[in-house]
């Protein structure tokens, strides 16, 4: 039994992660860009989740749409902030040292953190009627929230979309040429810059739902986004920066290898995380899934 | 936010003269209070600048604050060492003034000690059976402390209780599914718990659905502050205390009478723990300041004249009488109280029934021994 319950809580803790890493992945695979900023995007999906539910409600639609309001709380999210910061921001320091890139998507963190501070105040935000929409669920002598079973099943759906997307679809193909080389992709005709904004925008929305998933779960509070941007970049260091399958086997090793140790011993629990990292950074510098890159010699 | 929201209503009230006497002179002995409000996010490193800005660049004379049991270790000693004026309104580590002792250093409010010490109290007084409990906190200062004087407690009041799991999420976790799965696999007669904030409202949101509170007695040192916000959403039954007698548990009082209802007027919710203990040290400065100014012929009095001014001062605040009566005159002791949350449909809002208050001396160590030293003799000397 407390070999399943550590493999259900893993796996629950996995999926939340893999969202938000999957768009931190995506980002930095096509953009060559470590967005600190992503955790912002995360929170900011959050506050935007607990104000479309709170307008749901409202109007006094069934409770049961209120997914479909997170949903559109993180497409409206991506929709406006993305290509406000990718072409307002970030496209000034293409072709710069990719150390300035992290302190400009720091810098954007820091503003974001006082944007959400200054829009929705410092006043926790709850929505969590979502949460109770899909029942519990009994395993022995526990009982799950349903909407834990959900997180999964989004988690995999946005996995494989992203999956299919990229390797099944004419756009996928262009952005993957982009990823192997822009320039040649450049001259062959496909519109990077559009690319490049296409990516941001789907990475920001991934992590906006990541944000909106999570709102029901807890209040919606300023200090959202720290945490999840250190666990996230830990995920990607783990699978190898730009890797979907990375992403994927990081946050599972994460999840698992936390819940290992809270259920077994409990003081080590975020040191499970960063030994995990360790281990695997020991054998596979790059991450396990990094890509064989040319390199100008 | 509502520790300012208090601080905002009684500074207005103080520079108008409006607050109840012995509260009633024009800002501080008719001196007007300029206040300057600094956000305390951003971690120790920061508030330590920050405190060092308000003396040096603001030129302030006093500083009132801090939450966090982590910022209060690490701006404490910069005050001494600037020989500047500080009271610590809110954090609850025990280790400030027992660690090391203050000349510029206050704290106005009791220490973590006092609100497990009244639980562990509360539990026997109301013939709850503990045989096991399991523990989740916060995996820093306040945590840690919290979770050593429970336990000590419950080894003098309990002592056959076991404990079962010992969880130390990080602060600003957010996700408790795991924590819940481990505390539900091995459920405990008490389950203990001193977060708070954030923290706090997320583990309720996410182990009620759960039936943890059915399998357990929760008990939380420093819950209050959760229910306006979680209001139906908060379990029934859960054992909590405000860090005193704050809130839905302060005394029926004239001055509590009138700064409960003051509160509620201008922000529409009532007042929880941390504007209570915002309101006991703007109360306390307020009258030490007047002490000293008058002692100083009436003029602004300097660090040190404040500082004997508060120096094992006592006081009347909502709460009931706060007295400086540890660490030599510089940490207070304070009554407190303990109630079970019981949603209350009418009103719309969780209400505590089963109130038991304790007094000062009860719950507080006294000012010869410190608090683990103290909890280990068995309470010696303890006025119950």
């Amino acid at each position: 039994m407390l070999a399943l319950t550590i493999l259900i809580d893993g796996v629950v803790y996995a999926s939340w992660l893999f969202i938000v890493a999957l768009g931190l992945t995506l980002v930095f695979g096509v953009l060559k860009i470590l967005n600190i900023a992503h955790g912002s995007f995360y929170a900011v999906g959050a506050y935007a989740a607990a104000s479309f539910v709170g307008w749901f409600t409202t109007l006094e639609l069934a409770p049961e749409l209120s997914p479909v309001a997170m949903l559109l709380a993180a497409v409206a999210v991506a929709a406006l902030l993305a290509p406000l910061t990718e072409r307002g921001l970030l496209r000034v320091f293409y072709g710069r040292d990719e150390v300035l890139l992290v302190l400009v998507t720091y810098a954007l963190f820091l503003i974001l953190e006082d944007v959400t501070k200054l829009v929705w105040g410092p006043t926790p935000y709850y929505v969590s009627e979502p949460y109770m929409l899909f029942g519990n669920v009994e395993f022995g002598t526990l009982s799950y929230v349903g909407y834990d079973f959900m997180l999964i099943v989004v988690a995999v759906l946005c996995g494989l979309a992203v999956w299919w997307g990229l390797n099944r679809t004419r756009v996928g193909k262009v952005v993957l040429a982009v990823i192997h080389s822009d320039e040649i992709a450049s001259s062959m005709g496909v519109n990077v810059s559009r690319i490049y904004t296409f990516a941001f925008m789907f990475g920001i929305f991934l992590a906006a739902l990541a944000g909106a998933l999570t709102a029901p779960m807890v209040s919606v509070q300023p200090g959202l986004s720290v945490g999840v941007i250190i666990v996230s970049f830990a995920v990607v260091i783990i699978g190898g920066l730009g890797s979907i399958e990375g992403a994927a086997i990081g946050a599972l090793i994460v999840g698992l290898a936390r819940a290992l140790a809270v259920h077994t011993w409990p003081a080590a629990e975020l040191f499970s995380i960063y030994i995990a990292m360790a281990i695997v950074l020991v054998f596979r510098p790059e991450g396990l899934f990094q890509r064989i890159q040319a390199r100008k010699i | 936010m509502p520790a300012v929201n208090g601080a905002k209503l009684l500074v207005e009230a103080f520079n108008n003269g409006t607050a109840p006497a012995p509260y009633d002179k024009k800002g501080f002995g008719g001196i007007q209070i300029e206040p300057i409000y600094v956000d305390e996010a951003g971690g120790a490193t920061k508030q330590v600048q920050e405190l060092k800005n308000l003396y040096d660049r603001e030129k302030v004379d006093a500083v009132v604050g801090y939450v966090s049991s982590g910022d209060c270790l690490a701006v404490a000693p910069v005050a001494e060492e600037m020989k500047r004026f500080l009271i610590l309104y809110d954090c609850g580590t025990p280790r400030i003034f027992e660690e090391r002792s203050y000349e510029y250093v206050f704290r106005t409010a009791a220490h973590a000690t006092m609100d497990n010490v009244a639980l562990g109290r509360y539990l026997k007084a109301k013939n709850v059976k503990v045989d096991t409990i399991n523990y989740i906190n916060q995996d820093y200062a306040w945590g840690h402390d919290s979770l050593k004087d429970f336990q000590l407690t419950m080894e003098q009041l309990y002592p056959n209780a076991k404990t079962g799991q010992d969880l130390r999420p990080k602060f600003g976790a957010g996700q408790y599914g795991t924590e819940i799965s481990a505390l539900l696999q091995k459920p405990a007669s008490v389950t203990h718990s001193s977060l708070w904030g954030g923290d706090l409202q997320a583990l309720m949101l996410q182990s009620a659905p759960r039936g943890l509170m059915k399998r357990s007695q929760v008990v939380l040192s420093a819950g209050d502050h959760v229910l306006p916000g979680l209001g139906d959403k908060m379990p029934d039954g859960v054992i909590l205390g405000a860090r005193g007698a704050y809130g839905l548990m302060s005394p029926d009082t004239p001055l509590n009478r009138w700064w409960f209802s003051e509160y509620e007027k201008k922000y529409n919710v009532y007042p929880v723990q941390a504007p209570y203990r915002m309101a006991q040290a703007l109360l306390g400065l307020k009258l030490a300041a007047e002490k000293a100014i008058a002692a100083n012929g009436g003029k602004k009095p300097s660090p040190e004249q404040l500082a004997a001014a508060l120096k094992g001062f006592s006081w009347e605040s909502p709460a009931g009488t706060i007295s400086m009566a540890i660490a030599n005159g510089h940490q207070a002791i304070q009554p407190t109280a303990i109630g079970r949350t019981q949603y209350n449909k009418e009103k719309k809002r969780v209400d505590l029934v089963d109130i038991v208050r304790f007094p000062a001396e009860c719950v507080n160590p006294p000012a010869d021994m410190k608090s683990e030293e103290w909890i280990k003799s068995g309470f010696k000397g303890a006025k119950c």
